[in-house]
């Protein structure tokens, strides 16, 4: 697979380390009523879908940076590519 | 018909006209006792267990494509019980004894070969591992010796001893592992069943459950409504998209993991090895051909194939470890989609809807497990209590911290 960085280009996806779920970027709040639940979701729980799959993959043999891949799990098709950065600095986040 | 030399004879002398399909092919009945989704050899498996073991014979087995046209079916045959962890190496056992009996027990040829498996280890912390390993083993009733690189060179006098990097310093050996035919498999649990009344139903594919008040009352198919007082899934690989029409989200990520095989060569490899320093392990099929694997490719995928940089990365460990290998050309390789749960290890267990059972998240082991699984599956389903060998594949597991991760790696499903 070849995964389009926006800053680089065209990256052979071997340069990168895949964690998973971009929903990982949503760390619960520590402090809530539900903490417990929220961390056993967060930590343990995937939606694992076939189709459209947003997920996040570490630039390690690279610029190191963290990306937002959209990519198909049925025919591993990437339709969007962004800086993780980008993407949680949308949701509020500092960085 | 009862399969023996005897009926081989007979056939033969009359133009092989009097053999029988070995099973039937059913239309659904409006209700069943039990449904059992996923006509895989876990499937198959938990029928047959069901109907001689515990007595259930209004049982269906429902697929949506044709029968071991899954992962029973994409396996590299490996069968051993060789885990450390408590809540793994008994049933692993249990499912090695339940292979050393099944051909009897399914009146069936499966090519059960109890060749020996050797797990190599190169350095003085891997030794103390695999002795460790070992010990948990001979413990919980299973076989286990290890081996000094004498030994080893005796055995398997073509291996790379003196690799300058990873030399092989002996190897963790389980006499009564080997190989199975894989497909057999499938279809000797699928004639059994079916012998016992078992509806084996093919091409028929779940597009939902019917659930009323927290209860599960059947599944809708691709050829209609069909009843059931229990449903168990087990479908590994697609666990996720099978279980999510039920509105449940599991601790499961679909990875793909590739196999290979090469041209059919003579008899040189007498067992299965695998290799201490990377991840490769291989065996030699009946046929001639070496069959091997490695690594999962590590991302999310349904797709039934993999990608370049793991054939690579698993032909660089196989020519590492016996370079004779890299005389022999690749024939055919092919990736088949695993559920990887959350601590590589598997989940037979009730789920919050009542009625709906789940077996799945068998990572890359489930095809030594298969008999045990069916076993221990039918055992909840026919008694709704766990069996004494699979207590601890809770579902819940995760939420109470009693994960069962042979690696120590965590919640990371690619790493397993």
């Amino acid at each position: 697979m070849i995964i389009p960085h926006p800053l680089l280009g065209p990256r052979d996806s071997s340069e990168f380390v895949y964690l998973g779920d971009a929903s990982l970027i949503d760390r619960p709040d520590w402090q809530a009523e539900d903490a417990a639940e929220a961390f056993h979701e967060y930590a343990y729980l995937r939606d694992n879908p076939a189709g459209e799959h947003r997920e996040l993959w570490y630039h390690e043999g690279g610029d190191r940076s963290w990306l937002v891949v959209t990519r198909n799990t049925m025919t591993h098709e990437i339709s969007k590519v962004e800086l993780a950065r980008d993407v949680a600095r949308a949701q509020g986040r500092s960085k | 018909m009862r399969y023996s030399g005897f009926q081989v004879i007979k056939q033969a002398l009359t133009g092989h006209k009097g053999w029988t399909p070995a099973w039937r092919d059913p239309e659904p009945k409006a209700h069943y006792d039990i449904v059992i989704i996923g006509g895989g050899g876990h499937g198959l498996a938990t029928a047959h267990y069901l109907a001689k073991v515990y007595g259930h014979r209004k049982v269906a087995v429902i697929e949506k494509g044709w029968i071991g046209g899954g992962n029973v079916g994409r396996n590299t045959t490996i069968v051993r019980s060789n885990y450390l962890l408590d809540g793994n190496e008994p049933f692993y056992e249990f499912s090695l004894k339940l292979w050393e009996g099944l051909e009897q027990d399914l009146n069936y040829n499966a090519m059960v070969s109890q060749r020996g498996i050797l797990n190599l280890f190169h350095s003085d912390g891997q030794r103390d591992a695999y002795t460790r390993r070992g010990n948990a083993m001979i413990l919980n009733g299973a076989d286990a010796e290890l081996l000094d690189a004498d030994q080893v060179r005796k055995e398997h006098p073509y291996l790379n001893f003196d690799n300058a990097r990873f030399p092989i310093k002996g190897g963790l050996a389980q006499r009564r592992g080997g190989t199975v035919r894989h497909d057999a498999v499938a279809w000797g649990y699928a004639r059994s069943a079916d012998g016992y009344g078992v509806d084996i139903i093919q091409n028929c594919e779940v597009t939902g459950f019917r659930i009323e008040d927290g209860k599960c009352l059947g599944v809708e198919t691709s050829k209609g409504f069909i009843g059931a007082g229990k449903i168990g899934c087990a479908v590994a690989g697609n666990s996720g998209r099978v279980v999510g029409m039920a509105g449940m989200r599991l601790p499961i990520e679909s990875h793909v993991l590739q196999a290979f095989v090469s041209e059919g060569l003579k008899p040189v490899l007498p067992g299965v090895i695998t290799f201490g320093a990377g991840h490769f392990y291989v065996s030699q099929s009946d046929k001639g051909g070496l069959v091997f694997g490695g690594d999962l490719d590590g991302y999310n995928t349904y797709a039934q194939r993999g990608n370049l940089p793991v054939v690579e990365d698993v032909c660089e460990g196989g020519m590492a470890l016996m370079p004779m290998i890299g005389r022999a050309r690749l024939l055919r390789m092919w990736g088949g989609v695993m559920d990887m749960s959350m601590d590589g290890s598997p989940i037979i267990d009730r789920t919050p809807v009542e009625g709906l059972y789940f077996n799945g998240g068998w990572c890359y082991g489930g095809f030594k497990a298969t008999p045990a699984s069916g076993y221990c599956f039918a055992h909840l389903l026919a008694q709704d209590e766990p069996h004494p060998t699979a207590t601890a594949y809770r579902l819940d597991r995760f939420r109470t911290g009693r994960m069962i991760d042979e690696k120590g790696v965590g919640n990371q499903p690619n790493l397993h």
